[in-house]
Protein backbone atom coordinates (compact mmCIF):
# COMPACT_ATOMS: atom_id res chain seq x y z
CA UNK A 1 0.00 0.00 0.00
CA UNK A 2 0.72 3.39 -0.92
CA UNK A 3 2.88 4.82 2.91
CA UNK A 4 1.49 8.05 3.03
CA UNK A 5 -2.26 6.81 2.69
CA UNK A 6 -1.86 4.17 5.33
CA UNK A 7 -0.44 7.01 7.54
CA UNK A 8 -3.75 8.75 6.64
CA UNK A 9 -6.22 5.56 7.14
CA UNK A 10 -4.42 5.53 10.89
CA UNK A 11 -6.19 8.97 11.84
CA UNK A 12 -3.47 10.58 13.22
CA UNK A 13 -3.05 14.01 12.42
CA UNK A 14 0.49 14.23 11.26
CA UNK A 15 1.55 16.80 9.33
CA UNK A 16 3.42 16.10 5.80
CA UNK A 17 6.88 17.21 7.75
CA UNK A 18 6.15 14.40 10.17
CA UNK A 19 4.68 11.44 7.80
CA UNK A 20 7.95 12.23 5.79
CA UNK A 21 10.00 11.56 8.94
CA UNK A 22 8.10 8.49 9.89
CA UNK A 23 7.51 6.88 6.73
CA UNK A 24 11.23 7.59 5.79
CA UNK A 25 10.50 9.97 2.70
CA UNK A 26 11.71 13.64 1.44
CA UNK A 27 8.42 15.90 2.27
CA UNK A 28 8.62 16.86 -1.73
CA UNK A 29 7.84 12.67 -1.89
CA UNK A 30 5.12 12.93 0.52
CA UNK A 31 3.48 15.47 -1.20
CA UNK A 32 4.08 13.56 -4.56
CA UNK A 33 2.77 10.46 -3.09
CA UNK A 34 -0.55 13.11 -1.86
CA UNK A 35 -0.67 13.93 -5.03
CA UNK A 36 -1.06 10.69 -7.90
CA UNK A 37 -3.76 9.68 -4.92
CA UNK A 38 -5.81 12.71 -5.68
CA UNK A 39 -5.16 11.73 -9.05
CA UNK A 40 -6.34 8.05 -9.09
CA UNK A 41 -9.23 9.84 -7.35
CA UNK A 42 -8.59 7.51 -4.16
CA UNK A 43 -8.12 10.23 -2.00
CA UNK A 44 -10.77 12.85 -2.16
CA UNK A 45 -10.06 15.11 0.59
CA UNK A 46 -9.63 16.12 3.62
CA UNK A 47 -12.77 16.15 6.32
CA UNK A 48 -11.60 16.83 10.33
CA UNK A 49 -13.23 15.00 12.61
CA UNK A 50 -14.99 17.21 15.78
CA UNK A 51 -16.50 16.53 18.42
CA UNK A 52 -19.94 17.94 17.99
CA UNK A 53 -21.05 18.15 21.24
CA UNK A 54 -18.34 20.91 21.78
CA UNK A 55 -19.59 24.48 21.49
CA UNK A 56 -17.50 25.91 19.18
CA UNK A 57 -18.25 22.68 16.82
CA UNK A 58 -22.09 23.14 17.42
CA UNK A 59 -22.90 25.33 14.36
CA UNK A 60 -24.30 22.31 12.17
CA UNK A 61 -24.59 19.68 14.50
CA UNK A 62 -28.34 18.38 13.97
CA UNK A 63 -27.83 14.95 12.25
CA UNK A 64 -30.37 11.81 10.85
CA UNK A 65 -30.08 9.19 9.25
CA UNK A 66 -32.83 8.22 6.97
CA UNK A 67 -33.60 5.00 5.39
CA UNK A 68 -35.27 5.18 2.38
CA UNK A 69 -37.10 2.85 0.17
CA UNK A 70 -36.84 3.11 -3.17
CA UNK A 71 -38.27 1.62 -6.67
CA UNK A 72 -34.95 0.18 -8.13
CA UNK A 73 -35.10 0.40 -12.11
CA UNK A 74 -35.16 -1.89 -15.17
CA UNK A 75 -31.55 -1.52 -16.68
CA UNK A 76 -30.10 1.18 -13.55
CA UNK A 77 -31.10 -0.71 -10.50
CA UNK A 78 -30.55 1.54 -7.80
CA UNK A 79 -27.98 3.64 -9.04
CA UNK A 80 -29.71 6.59 -10.71
CA UNK A 81 -31.93 7.05 -7.79
CA UNK A 82 -28.94 6.91 -5.30
CA UNK A 83 -26.81 9.51 -7.20
CA UNK A 84 -29.39 11.50 -7.27
CA UNK A 85 -30.15 11.55 -3.36
CA UNK A 86 -26.39 11.65 -2.88
CA UNK A 87 -25.83 15.16 -5.10
CA UNK A 88 -27.73 16.95 -2.44
CA UNK A 89 -25.44 19.09 -0.37
CA UNK A 90 -27.37 18.05 2.87
CA UNK A 91 -26.56 14.63 2.56
CA UNK A 92 -22.94 13.64 4.04
CA UNK A 93 -22.99 9.95 2.91
CA UNK A 94 -25.25 7.63 1.04
CA UNK A 95 -25.26 3.86 1.03
CA UNK A 96 -26.99 1.22 -0.73
CA UNK A 97 -27.96 -1.53 2.21
CA UNK A 98 -28.86 -5.14 2.45
CA UNK A 99 -31.84 -5.69 4.33
CA UNK A 100 -35.21 -3.55 5.80
CA UNK A 101 -34.46 -0.92 3.11
CA UNK A 102 -32.81 -0.03 0.12
CA UNK A 103 -30.79 3.13 0.89
CA UNK A 104 -29.34 4.55 4.16
CA UNK A 105 -28.55 8.30 3.97
CA UNK A 106 -26.56 10.72 6.54
CA UNK A 107 -27.67 14.32 6.77
CA UNK A 108 -26.60 16.90 8.45
CA UNK A 109 -28.10 20.32 8.86
CA UNK A 110 -28.36 23.63 11.35
CA UNK A 111 -31.57 22.90 12.76
CA UNK A 112 -34.04 19.70 13.02
CA UNK A 113 -36.53 22.20 10.76
CA UNK A 114 -34.19 22.12 8.36
CA UNK A 115 -34.13 18.40 8.12
CA UNK A 116 -37.56 18.09 8.40
CA UNK A 117 -37.77 20.10 5.66
CA UNK A 118 -35.13 18.24 3.64
CA UNK A 119 -37.06 14.66 4.11
CA UNK A 120 -40.31 15.75 4.00
CA UNK A 121 -40.08 18.24 0.39
CA UNK A 122 -37.21 17.05 -1.16
CA UNK A 123 -36.29 13.42 -0.38
CA UNK A 124 -39.94 12.11 -0.07
CA UNK A 125 -41.29 13.52 -3.18
CA UNK A 126 -38.89 12.45 -5.31
CA UNK A 127 -40.12 9.96 -7.94
CA UNK A 128 -39.51 5.91 -7.24
CA UNK A 129 -38.95 6.94 -3.32
CA UNK A 130 -41.51 4.55 -1.48
CA UNK A 131 -40.80 5.61 2.34
CA UNK A 132 -38.38 7.11 4.42
CA UNK A 133 -37.98 6.84 8.20
CA UNK A 134 -35.43 9.33 9.66
CA UNK A 135 -34.06 8.95 12.98
CA UNK A 136 -31.81 11.61 15.27
CA UNK A 137 -28.71 11.21 16.45
CA UNK A 138 -28.96 12.36 20.05
CA UNK A 139 -25.55 11.82 21.35
CA UNK A 140 -21.96 10.68 19.71
CA UNK A 141 -20.25 8.11 21.80
CA UNK A 142 -17.49 7.60 18.79
CA UNK A 143 -16.51 9.41 15.48
CA UNK A 144 -14.98 7.56 13.18
CA UNK A 145 -12.80 5.58 15.28
CA UNK A 146 -12.23 8.55 17.84
CA UNK A 147 -13.71 8.22 21.49
CA UNK A 148 -15.30 11.14 22.80
CA UNK A 149 -14.83 12.15 26.27
CA UNK A 150 -15.04 8.94 27.46
CA UNK A 151 -11.90 7.74 26.61
CA UNK A 152 -8.42 6.45 28.36
CA UNK A 153 -7.64 8.85 30.82
CA UNK A 154 -4.42 10.26 30.16
CA UNK A 155 -0.97 7.81 30.40
CA UNK A 156 0.34 8.05 34.20
CA UNK A 157 3.20 6.10 32.73
CA UNK A 158 6.49 5.90 34.41
CA UNK A 159 8.97 8.63 33.18
CA UNK A 160 12.25 6.10 33.56
CA UNK A 161 11.53 2.29 33.76
CA UNK A 162 13.36 -0.68 33.72
CA UNK B 1 18.26 -0.48 67.58
CA UNK B 2 20.84 0.00 64.62
CA UNK B 3 18.83 -1.26 61.48
CA UNK B 4 21.30 -2.22 59.06
CA UNK B 5 22.02 -4.62 61.81
CA UNK B 6 18.91 -6.45 60.47
CA UNK B 7 19.36 -6.42 56.67
CA UNK B 8 21.01 -9.72 55.40
CA UNK B 9 23.95 -9.50 54.24
CA UNK B 10 23.54 -10.75 50.44
CA UNK B 11 21.07 -7.80 50.14
CA UNK B 12 22.97 -5.01 52.47
CA UNK B 13 25.42 -5.88 49.26
CA UNK B 14 23.67 -5.79 45.89
CA UNK B 15 23.87 -2.17 44.31
CA UNK B 16 20.92 -0.16 44.04
CA UNK B 17 19.52 -0.08 40.27
CA UNK B 18 21.05 2.41 38.46
CA UNK B 19 17.97 3.34 36.98
CA UNK B 20 17.06 4.34 40.18
CA UNK B 21 19.46 7.19 40.70
CA UNK B 22 18.12 8.66 36.66
CA UNK B 23 14.41 8.33 38.03
CA UNK B 24 14.84 10.47 40.70
CA UNK B 25 16.35 13.10 38.69
CA UNK B 26 13.86 12.90 36.00
CA UNK B 27 10.90 12.62 38.84
CA UNK B 28 12.33 16.12 40.34
CA UNK B 29 11.80 17.61 37.06
CA UNK B 30 7.78 17.00 36.86
CA UNK B 31 6.05 19.69 35.45
CA UNK B 32 8.90 20.73 33.03
CA UNK B 33 8.04 19.50 29.14
CA UNK B 34 10.07 16.67 29.43
CA UNK B 35 9.57 13.98 26.65
CA UNK B 36 10.78 10.13 28.11
CA UNK B 37 12.36 8.02 26.17
CA UNK B 38 13.52 6.18 29.20
CA UNK B 39 10.13 3.80 29.91
CA UNK B 40 10.54 0.14 29.72
CA UNK B 41 6.98 -0.67 28.71
CA UNK B 42 4.79 0.04 25.66
CA UNK B 43 2.72 3.64 25.32
CA UNK B 44 -0.15 1.48 23.93
CA UNK B 45 -2.87 0.80 26.95
CA UNK B 46 -4.20 -2.94 26.74
CA UNK B 47 -6.54 -3.56 23.80
CA UNK B 48 -10.31 -3.33 24.80
CA UNK B 49 -11.27 -6.95 24.72
CA UNK B 50 -9.16 -7.46 26.99
CA UNK B 51 -10.23 -5.16 29.22
CA UNK B 52 -13.38 -6.08 28.92
CA UNK B 53 -13.10 -9.70 29.58
CA UNK B 54 -10.89 -8.61 32.95
CA UNK B 55 -14.53 -6.43 33.87
CA UNK B 56 -16.54 -9.75 33.01
CA UNK B 57 -14.59 -11.96 34.96
CA UNK B 58 -15.37 -9.32 37.56
CA UNK B 59 -18.97 -9.09 36.89
CA UNK B 60 -18.59 -13.00 37.21
CA UNK B 61 -17.63 -13.10 40.48
CA UNK B 62 -14.13 -13.99 39.46
CA UNK B 63 -12.28 -13.45 42.68
CA UNK B 64 -10.68 -16.68 44.15
CA UNK B 65 -7.45 -18.44 44.02
CA UNK B 66 -6.53 -20.56 41.01
CA UNK B 67 -4.91 -23.88 40.77
CA UNK B 68 -0.92 -22.73 42.27
CA UNK B 69 0.28 -24.02 38.40
CA UNK B 70 -2.97 -20.88 36.77
CA UNK B 71 -6.03 -21.78 35.45
CA UNK B 72 -5.70 -24.75 32.92
CA UNK B 73 -7.80 -22.99 30.20
CA UNK B 74 -4.68 -20.36 29.93
CA UNK B 75 -2.44 -23.08 30.60
CA UNK B 76 -4.08 -24.86 28.00
CA UNK B 77 -3.91 -21.41 25.41
CA UNK B 78 -0.18 -20.95 26.30
CA UNK B 79 0.40 -24.09 25.27
CA UNK B 80 -1.37 -24.03 22.05
CA UNK B 81 0.23 -20.33 21.77
CA UNK B 82 3.66 -21.51 22.32
CA UNK B 83 3.42 -24.29 19.65
CA UNK B 84 2.11 -22.43 17.02
CA UNK B 85 4.62 -19.44 17.62
CA UNK B 86 7.69 -20.77 18.56
CA UNK B 87 7.47 -24.66 17.75
CA UNK B 88 7.44 -25.88 21.16
CA UNK B 89 5.17 -28.23 22.63
CA UNK B 90 4.54 -28.34 26.11
CA UNK B 91 1.99 -30.35 28.30
CA UNK B 92 -0.37 -27.66 30.13
CA UNK B 93 -0.98 -30.59 32.95
CA UNK B 94 2.47 -30.52 34.28
CA UNK B 95 4.57 -28.21 32.10
CA UNK B 96 3.39 -25.24 32.47
CA UNK B 97 2.97 -22.30 35.28
CA UNK B 98 1.43 -19.09 35.22
CA UNK B 99 3.16 -16.93 36.81
CA UNK B 100 3.13 -12.92 38.49
CA UNK B 101 5.15 -11.50 34.80
CA UNK B 102 8.25 -12.91 34.02
CA UNK B 103 10.46 -11.29 36.91
CA UNK B 104 8.53 -13.70 39.23
CA UNK B 105 9.34 -16.63 36.73
CA UNK B 106 13.07 -15.31 37.01
CA UNK B 107 13.33 -15.22 40.22
CA UNK B 108 11.09 -19.21 41.31
CA UNK B 109 13.75 -20.16 38.50
CA UNK B 110 16.61 -18.92 40.30
CA UNK B 111 15.57 -20.11 43.78
CA UNK B 112 14.59 -23.78 42.52
CA UNK B 113 17.80 -24.52 40.24
CA UNK B 114 20.68 -22.55 42.38
CA UNK B 115 22.53 -23.99 44.96
CA UNK B 116 24.87 -21.46 46.78
CA UNK B 117 28.21 -20.56 45.35
CA UNK B 118 26.71 -22.50 41.84
CA UNK B 119 27.66 -20.33 38.69
CA UNK B 120 24.77 -18.62 36.42
CA UNK B 121 26.23 -17.27 33.28
CA UNK B 122 23.97 -13.94 31.63
CA UNK B 123 24.71 -11.88 29.09
CA UNK B 124 25.77 -7.96 29.12
CA UNK B 125 24.29 -5.31 29.14
CA UNK B 126 20.70 -6.59 29.95
CA UNK B 127 18.05 -6.10 31.77
CA UNK B 128 19.00 -4.69 35.35
CA UNK B 129 17.26 -7.63 37.56
CA UNK B 130 19.08 -10.67 36.23
CA UNK B 131 22.81 -10.59 38.26
CA UNK B 132 20.34 -9.50 41.43
CA UNK B 133 17.98 -12.07 40.78
CA UNK B 134 21.06 -14.71 41.09
CA UNK B 135 22.36 -12.96 44.16
CA UNK B 136 19.39 -13.29 45.69
CA UNK B 137 19.42 -16.95 45.14
CA UNK B 138 23.28 -17.03 46.53
CA UNK B 139 24.66 -17.59 43.50
CA UNK B 140 27.44 -16.17 41.88
CA UNK B 141 27.10 -14.46 38.29
CA UNK B 142 28.97 -14.06 35.54
CA UNK B 143 28.78 -11.55 32.89
CA UNK B 144 28.95 -12.46 29.32
CA UNK B 145 29.92 -9.93 27.44
CA UNK B 146 27.94 -8.71 23.82
CA UNK B 147 29.36 -5.79 21.65
CA UNK B 148 28.21 -2.95 19.30
CA UNK B 149 30.13 -4.74 16.68
CA UNK B 150 28.27 -8.09 16.74
CA UNK B 151 24.51 -6.02 16.90
CA UNK B 152 24.53 -6.88 20.74
CA UNK B 153 24.18 -10.44 20.11
CA UNK B 154 25.82 -13.34 22.22
CA UNK B 155 27.80 -15.43 20.71
CA UNK B 156 29.12 -18.99 21.41
CA UNK B 157 32.77 -17.84 21.25
CA UNK B 158 32.20 -14.90 24.33
CA UNK B 159 30.38 -17.35 26.19
CA UNK B 160 33.28 -19.79 25.53
CA UNK B 161 35.51 -17.19 26.83
CA UNK B 162 33.65 -16.68 30.28
CA UNK B 163 33.11 -20.11 31.49
CA UNK B 164 34.48 -21.10 34.43
CA UNK B 165 33.68 -24.67 36.20
CA UNK B 166 30.63 -24.68 38.41
CA UNK B 167 28.37 -23.03 35.77
CA UNK B 168 24.99 -24.36 36.08
CA UNK B 169 22.78 -22.33 34.23
CA UNK B 170 22.59 -19.50 31.44
CA UNK B 171 20.31 -16.83 31.50
CA UNK B 172 19.43 -15.64 27.62
CA UNK B 173 17.12 -12.61 26.63
CA UNK B 174 16.93 -12.29 22.79
CA UNK B 175 15.35 -9.79 21.37
CA UNK B 176 17.41 -8.10 24.27
CA UNK B 177 16.59 -5.09 27.01
CA UNK B 178 18.46 -2.56 26.50
CA UNK B 179 20.47 -3.32 23.31
CA UNK B 180 17.67 -5.01 21.26
CA UNK B 181 20.63 -7.82 19.99
CA UNK B 182 19.10 -10.88 19.32
CA UNK B 183 20.83 -14.09 17.86
CA UNK B 184 20.39 -15.63 14.31
CA UNK B 185 19.52 -19.08 14.71
CA UNK B 186 23.10 -20.09 13.39
CA UNK B 187 24.50 -18.37 16.35
CA UNK B 188 21.45 -19.63 18.53
CA UNK B 189 22.65 -23.09 17.08
CA UNK B 190 26.21 -22.60 18.61
CA UNK B 191 24.96 -21.35 21.86
CA UNK B 192 23.16 -24.34 22.23
CA UNK B 193 25.88 -27.02 21.27
CA UNK B 194 28.10 -25.59 24.10
CA UNK B 195 25.30 -25.26 26.52
CA UNK B 196 24.85 -29.26 25.66
CA UNK B 197 28.86 -29.62 26.26
CA UNK B 198 29.04 -27.96 29.63
CA UNK B 199 25.80 -29.37 30.54
CA UNK B 200 23.72 -25.95 31.01
CA UNK B 201 19.98 -25.53 32.22
CA UNK B 202 18.98 -22.41 30.09
CA UNK B 203 16.53 -19.97 31.21
CA UNK B 204 15.52 -18.23 28.09
CA UNK B 205 13.43 -14.99 28.55
CA UNK B 206 11.54 -14.31 25.14
CA UNK B 207 9.98 -11.41 26.51
CA UNK B 208 10.48 -9.20 23.53
CA UNK B 209 9.88 -11.94 20.77
CA UNK B 210 6.75 -10.92 18.90
CA UNK B 211 8.85 -7.52 18.46
CA UNK B 212 11.00 -9.07 16.27
CA UNK B 213 11.17 -6.80 13.03
CA UNK B 214 13.66 -8.15 10.98
CA UNK B 215 13.27 -12.54 10.24
CA UNK B 216 11.52 -14.44 12.43
CA UNK B 217 12.34 -14.82 15.53
CA UNK B 218 13.71 -18.61 16.86
CA UNK B 219 13.75 -19.59 20.33
CA UNK B 220 16.76 -21.87 21.72
CA UNK B 221 13.99 -24.13 23.48
CA UNK B 222 12.61 -24.88 19.85
CA UNK B 223 16.16 -26.08 19.10
CA UNK B 224 16.78 -30.25 18.74
CA UNK B 225 17.10 -31.63 21.83
CA UNK B 226 17.09 -28.20 23.33
CA UNK B 227 13.87 -28.22 25.11
CA UNK B 228 14.66 -31.00 28.06
CA UNK B 229 17.08 -28.38 29.05
CA UNK B 230 15.49 -25.13 28.69
CA UNK B 231 13.03 -23.40 31.02
CA UNK B 232 10.95 -21.28 28.21
CA UNK B 233 9.75 -17.91 29.43
CA UNK B 234 7.49 -15.31 28.37
CA UNK B 235 4.42 -13.23 29.58
CA UNK B 236 2.54 -10.36 28.25
CA UNK B 237 3.58 -7.49 29.09
CA UNK B 238 5.29 -6.02 26.49
CA UNK B 239 3.67 -7.72 23.19
CA UNK B 240 -0.12 -7.43 24.14
CA UNK B 241 0.69 -3.79 25.93
CA UNK B 242 -0.10 -5.54 29.73
CA UNK B 243 2.56 -4.36 31.96
CA UNK B 244 0.72 -3.48 34.67
CA UNK B 245 -1.33 -6.83 34.79
CA UNK B 246 1.94 -8.66 36.42
CA UNK B 247 1.35 -11.81 34.14
CA UNK B 248 3.66 -14.23 32.72
CA UNK B 249 4.11 -18.03 32.46
CA UNK B 250 7.39 -20.58 32.21
CA UNK B 251 7.28 -23.76 30.13
CA UNK B 252 9.78 -26.99 30.58
CA UNK B 253 10.30 -30.31 31.53
CA UNK B 254 7.47 -31.08 34.29
CA UNK B 255 10.47 -31.90 37.27
CA UNK B 256 11.94 -28.47 37.19
CA UNK B 257 7.99 -26.94 36.65
CA UNK B 258 7.20 -29.07 39.49
CA UNK B 259 10.36 -27.72 41.51
CA UNK B 260 9.41 -23.83 40.41
CA UNK B 261 5.86 -24.89 41.50
CA UNK B 262 7.43 -25.27 45.29
CA UNK B 263 8.39 -22.10 45.92
CA UNK B 264 5.51 -20.37 43.72
CA UNK B 265 2.99 -22.11 46.38
CA UNK B 266 4.52 -21.48 49.42
CA UNK B 267 5.13 -17.46 48.18
CA UNK B 268 2.85 -16.65 45.22
CA UNK B 269 0.30 -19.25 45.60
CA UNK B 270 -0.86 -18.23 42.09
CA UNK B 271 -1.49 -15.52 39.82
CA UNK B 272 -4.29 -12.71 39.89
CA UNK B 273 -7.35 -14.59 38.58
CA UNK B 274 -8.42 -11.57 37.00
CA UNK B 275 -5.23 -10.89 35.30
CA UNK B 276 -5.11 -14.73 34.23
CA UNK B 277 -8.74 -14.25 32.73
CA UNK B 278 -7.61 -10.89 30.73
CA UNK B 279 -4.28 -13.19 29.33
CA UNK B 280 -6.53 -15.72 28.62
CA UNK B 281 -8.77 -13.20 26.51
CA UNK B 282 -5.67 -12.15 25.05
CA UNK B 283 -4.14 -15.65 23.33
CA UNK B 284 -7.68 -16.28 22.19
CA UNK B 285 -8.50 -13.25 20.40
CA UNK B 286 -5.43 -10.27 20.82
CA UNK B 287 -2.89 -11.51 17.85
CA UNK B 288 -3.88 -8.69 15.38
CA UNK B 289 -3.37 -6.17 18.29
CA UNK B 290 0.10 -7.22 18.34
CA UNK B 291 0.58 -6.73 14.74
CA UNK B 292 -0.69 -3.87 14.94
CA UNK B 293 1.68 -2.72 17.57
CA UNK B 294 4.34 -4.53 15.97
CA UNK B 295 3.59 -2.19 12.75
CA UNK B 296 3.69 0.87 14.91
CA UNK B 297 7.27 0.01 16.62
CA UNK B 298 8.51 -1.15 13.58
CA UNK B 299 8.28 2.49 11.39
CA UNK B 300 9.38 3.94 14.97
CA UNK B 301 12.54 2.01 15.06
CA UNK B 302 13.41 3.18 11.56
CA UNK B 303 12.56 6.52 12.34
CA UNK B 304 14.81 6.88 15.34
CA UNK B 305 17.49 5.22 13.80
CA UNK B 306 17.70 6.94 11.15
CA UNK B 307 17.85 10.20 12.76
CA UNK B 308 20.45 9.11 15.03
CA UNK B 309 22.54 7.65 12.94
CA UNK B 310 21.99 11.58 10.84
CA UNK B 311 23.05 12.97 13.67
CA UNK B 312 26.17 11.27 14.51
CA UNK B 313 25.35 8.77 17.33
CA UNK B 314 26.11 5.17 15.80
CA UNK B 315 23.35 2.85 16.58
CA UNK B 316 22.74 -0.39 14.75
CA UNK B 317 19.14 -1.01 13.81
CA UNK B 318 17.94 -3.37 16.85
CA UNK B 319 16.19 -6.46 15.35
CA UNK B 320 13.64 -6.65 17.77
CA UNK B 321 12.30 -4.86 21.40
CA UNK B 322 11.31 -1.27 21.63
CA UNK B 323 14.89 0.05 22.22
CA UNK B 324 17.60 2.01 20.47
CA UNK B 325 21.09 1.72 22.04
CA UNK B 326 22.99 4.33 20.23
CA UNK B 327 26.57 4.92 21.29
CA UNK B 328 27.93 8.82 22.79
CA UNK B 329 31.46 8.87 23.02
CA UNK B 330 31.92 10.53 19.40
CA UNK B 331 30.07 13.57 21.44
CA UNK B 332 32.96 13.50 23.30
CA UNK B 333 31.01 12.85 26.51
CA UNK B 334 30.30 9.15 28.59
CA UNK B 335 26.69 8.28 28.92
CA UNK B 336 26.14 9.92 31.93
CA UNK B 337 27.39 13.14 31.12
CA UNK B 338 25.41 12.63 27.89
CA UNK B 339 22.06 11.74 29.20
CA UNK B 340 22.23 14.21 32.91
CA UNK B 341 23.10 17.20 30.06
CA UNK B 342 20.06 16.20 27.55
CA UNK B 343 17.92 15.89 29.91
CA UNK B 344 18.98 19.52 31.77
CA UNK B 345 19.38 21.15 28.54
CA UNK B 346 16.73 19.80 26.42
CA UNK B 347 14.44 17.42 28.59
CA UNK B 348 14.62 14.30 26.96
CA UNK B 349 15.45 11.59 29.42
CA UNK B 350 17.34 8.34 27.96
CA UNK B 351 18.81 6.05 30.21
CA UNK B 352 22.56 5.73 30.71
CA UNK B 353 23.76 2.38 29.41
CA UNK B 354 25.99 1.54 32.05
CA UNK B 355 22.86 1.11 34.28
CA UNK B 356 22.70 -2.42 32.14
CA UNK B 357 26.14 -3.48 32.94
CA UNK B 358 29.53 -2.79 32.02
CA UNK B 359 29.07 -3.17 28.54
CA UNK B 360 26.12 -0.62 28.20
CA UNK B 361 29.12 2.01 28.83
CA UNK B 362 29.27 4.64 25.89
CA UNK B 363 25.56 3.99 25.05
CA UNK B 364 22.10 5.12 26.54
CA UNK B 365 18.54 3.25 25.99
CA UNK B 366 15.90 5.68 24.10
CA UNK B 367 12.66 3.56 24.05
CA UNK B 368 10.85 4.38 21.11
CA UNK B 369 7.49 3.21 22.53
CA UNK B 370 6.44 6.72 21.82
CA UNK B 371 3.65 8.55 19.40
CA UNK B 372 5.36 9.77 16.23
CA UNK B 373 5.16 13.42 17.12
CA UNK B 374 6.97 12.71 20.33
CA UNK B 375 9.61 10.88 18.77
CA UNK B 376 10.59 13.69 16.53
CA UNK B 377 10.62 16.45 18.54
CA UNK B 378 12.66 14.16 21.32
CA UNK B 379 15.36 13.70 17.97
CA UNK B 380 15.05 17.16 16.95
CA UNK B 381 15.79 18.19 20.44
CA UNK B 382 18.98 15.56 20.72
CA UNK B 383 20.01 16.89 17.69
CA UNK B 384 20.17 20.52 19.00
CA UNK B 385 22.06 19.28 22.33
CA UNK B 386 24.80 16.76 19.84
CA UNK B 387 25.59 20.20 18.03
CA UNK B 388 25.57 22.58 20.64
CA UNK B 389 29.36 23.73 22.14
CA UNK B 390 30.97 20.82 24.84
CA UNK B 391 30.62 23.29 27.82
CA UNK B 392 27.11 23.83 27.25
CA UNK B 393 25.95 19.96 27.10
CA UNK B 394 28.38 19.14 30.41
CA UNK B 395 25.78 22.07 32.16
CA UNK B 396 23.91 19.29 34.05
Amino acid sequence: MNPVLKLLLEGGSLTTAQMAQVAGLSVAQVEQHLEQLKKDKIFLGWHPVLDLSREAAAAAAVRAVIEVKVTPERGGGFNRLAERIARFDEVESCYLMSGGFDLLVFVRQPSLQKVAAFVSERLSTIEGVLSTSTHFMLRCYKEQGFLLDGGDAPSTRLNVAP
Amino acid sequence: MNSSNYIARHVAALPKSGIRDFFELVAKMKGQDVISLGVGEPDFVTPWHIREAAIYALEKGKTYYTSNLGLIELRRAISTYVEQHFGISYRPEDQVIVTVGVSEALDLACRAFINPGDKVMFHQPCYVSYSPSVVLAHGDAIAVPTYAKDNFALTAEALRAAWQPGAKLLMLNLPCNPTGGTCSREQLEKIAEFCREKDLLVLTDEIYSELTFDGTHTSIASLPGMAERCIFLHGFSKAFAMTGWRIGYACGPAPLIDAMMKVHQYSMLCASIIAQEAALEALLRGWDSVLKMREQYHRRRDLIVRRFNEIGLKCHSPRGSFYAFPEVTATGLNEKDFATGLLAQEKVAVVPGAAFGDGGRGHVRACFATSYEQLIVACDRIERFVAAPRSERLKG
